[in-house]
């Protein structure tokens, strides 16, 4: 395990409208956020945790011409090279005829390999148990992680997350890697500056 | 809130240029090319075939792309959408030259049917469609007779319901601030009449108005996807358009609550439609290409074997490649400079694509594209611009009572 045991501060609020601001509030005061975990996707929520782009869909573009390479080569060279078959006198290198499966296998491509990609971001697998900090975060608690160092003060921590709004505080030890590897979220991003955190 | 805007002296200097620009290139077809005089059946004056060709595919072009604007209200009033509010106005203002466009397109269309102009439309000389077994069992459809009251109803329901969405909106900046159930009503209002613009709007562009204006043109052949292709072009250029006259706004510091959210969404029905243009384009394309059906192919082998092949690839790279990939990104769909530049070459390229729909057919290899046909387009877009300035100028750029007004402000996509 790449990651081993850490420590964290679990902080959990029941209302969206007391969580953005203690977002904010946690991260000017320097803590590291681990992540925050919420029952539906919350709009702008990952401009205030300061998450950079994601570059999945970088990723997608790129598994996209993959696939639209992989159709036009595999079809040029077999209807050209390897088994040139006369299908209704039309020419062997019959572009349009190939345009609907060059489209499908790039649909295919990218959609595969998104999927792959963003289980591989999350760490999500088969037979992979990840720790869950709070089962309610499926339903309707929002929760929010805080990553202990050395440095932090856990005590100091909680009496934020309190002063903050969380109902309920408490401090886990958890796994945060597998054996990929874990991707780091960036603490330090470009919307810092913009927003003046 | 931003109250109406004056025009600046520039926009006013480029509106009366190009309406310049337009005139003279008109009065120089109307002295050089004799549009009165018969073209003759072997082309022999092929610049009167011009005259009225160019004509043709420019008032359709430019009429279908400031209709759009109001099926795009249309569309977005029946979605319940919010987020289009703060730049409402904008649509607005370019349907607003519907009634002008429209009308100098019903005498263009009325000269060519009535002037029996059969270079141009070959099913309006009678003695052609009597031996012709084709024309004469679509004669019912095919008609002047037929073909003028219904463009002659189409446009004035286009002009008519669409001024009722205006006003619609327009009302409610004097009404003072909506409570909930004023604002329930007002929006069925709006609901109801942007129902029935849209069933209008698919019985017309969606389907008869492109078999009628331009696919006749080619009377011997059809196409099912004709109509959806042509629609499609006309969408994605109206909000090439849009998206224009919301960076102009912008530049002059107007549109206080449109922000790159809303310029982002632009961009994206930008993207969409062209790569849905793509679609049925290629849908066309292809399902003759395979059948390799004669009487289908006719149209097809002009195009891609004639003269016109050049423009033909031209407008798949314009229309296809380069929306696809410069559009593709976040950013470019909310950087100003880039967003313009696209609009521009996605109206151009559309531009293009209805000028090879109509040259073909009625020009054959004779067609030009020369200062005169952009001379004509710099009418039509001086006109444009004189009209939507106008409506512009006189009203509030925010409709600053429409009940979806604070969805719009915090619009974030």
């Amino acid at each position: 395990m790449a990651g081993g045991i850490k420590k964290f501060v679990v902080g959990c609020f029941d209302d969206e409208a007391v969580l953005f601001p203690a977002v904010k509030k946690v991260r000017r005061a320097g803590y590291k956020i681990h992540d925050v975990y919420t029952p539906f996707p919350v709009h702008g929520l990952d401009h205030a945790m300061g998450l950079r782009e994601t570059s999945l869909h970088t990723a997608g573009f790129i598994y996209g011409i993959t696939g639209t390479t992989t159709a036009l080569t595999c079809m040029s060279w077999i209807f050209t090279k390897d088994w040139p078959l006369n299908i209704g006198g039309k020419p062997h290198f019959a572009l349009p005829a190939w345009i609907p499966i060059t489209f499908e296998l790039t649909v295919l491509f990218a959609a595969v390999g998104m999927v792959l990609t963003f289980c591989y971001l999350c760490q999500l697998s088969p037979f992979v148990k990840k720790h869950h900090f709070h089962l309610r975060a499926t339903d309707d608690l929002f929760v929010m992680v805080i990553e202990c160092t050395d440095k932090t003060n856990d005590a100091e921590v909680q009496a934020f997350l309190q002063d903050a709004g969380a109902k309920e505080i408490n401090i886990q030890h958890a796994e945060t890697g597998w054996w990929l590897g874990r991707y780091d979220r960036e603490q330090k991003l470009y919307r810092d500056t913009e927003l003046g955190y | 809130m931003s109250q109406s805007f004056e025009l600046p002296g520039s926009y006013k200097k480029w509106t009366m240029g190009l309406i310049g620009v337009g005139v003279i290139a008109l009065l120089y077809g109307f002295i050089v090319y004799h549009p009165f005089t018969h073209a003759g059946h072997g082309g022999e004056n092929a610049s009167s075939t011009r005259f009225w060709a160019v004509l043709l595919q420019n008032c359709v072009f430019w009429l279908l792309v400031v209709n759009a604007s109001m099926f795009f209200i249309g569309v977005t009033t029946l979605a319940m959408g919010g987020w289009q509010v703060a730049l409402r106005r904008v649509p607005e203002a370019i349907s607003s030259v519907v009634p002008v466009l429209g009308a100098i397109a019903f005498l263009i269309l009325m000269s060519i049917v009535w002037g029996g102009r059969d270079d141009i439309y070959h099913w309006v000389n009678k003695e052609v469609v009597a031996n012709d077994k084709i024309l004469l069992g679509k004669s019912g459809f095919l008609n002047p007779v037929f073909f003028s009251i219904f463009s002659a109803i189409t446009i004035f329901l286009w002009w008519i319901l669409g001024k009722k969405m205006r006003s619609l909106s327009l009302e409610s900046d004097n009404a003072g601030h909506m409570d909930y159930e004023e604002g329930d009503r007002w929006i069925k209002k709006n609901i109801i009449y942007a129902s029935l613009f849209i069933v209008v709007f698919g019985l017309t562009v969606g389907s008869t108005i492109p078999w009628l204006w331009l696919m006749s043109i080619d009377a011997h052949w059809y196409s099912t996807m004709y109509s959806w292709y042509t629609f499609a072009s006309s969408f994605v250029s109206g909000m090439s358009l849009i998206a224009l006259f919301i960076v102009f706004l912008k530049n002059r510091g107007q549109l206080e609550y449109v922000t790159e959210e809303h310029i982002h969404d632009i961009g994206k029905f930008m993207f969409a439609f062209s790569v849905f243009w793509t679609y049925l384009w290629f849908s066309q394309y292809m399902l003759i290409w395979y059948a390799n059906m004669p009487e289908e192919t006719g149209y097809f082998k002009i195009r891609v074997f004639g003269p016109y092949r050049g423009i033909f690839f031209l407008n798949l790279i314009l229309n296809f490649v380069c929306p696809l990939l410069i559009l593709m990104k976040k950013a470019s769909k909310r950087n100003y400079t880039l967003l313009t530049f696209m609009a521009v070459l996605i109206i151009f390229g559309h531009w293009i694509d209805f000028w090879q729909m109509v040259m073909p057919g009625t020009m054959k290899d004779k067609a030009e594209l020369l200062p005169f046909e952009f001379g004509i387009a710099a009418l039509f877009i001086g006109i444009i611009m004189w009209r939507a300035g106008a409506f512009l100028s006189k009203h509030s750029l925010t409709p600053k009572n429409h009940p979806f007004l604070k969805e719009s402000m915090i619009h974030h996509t």
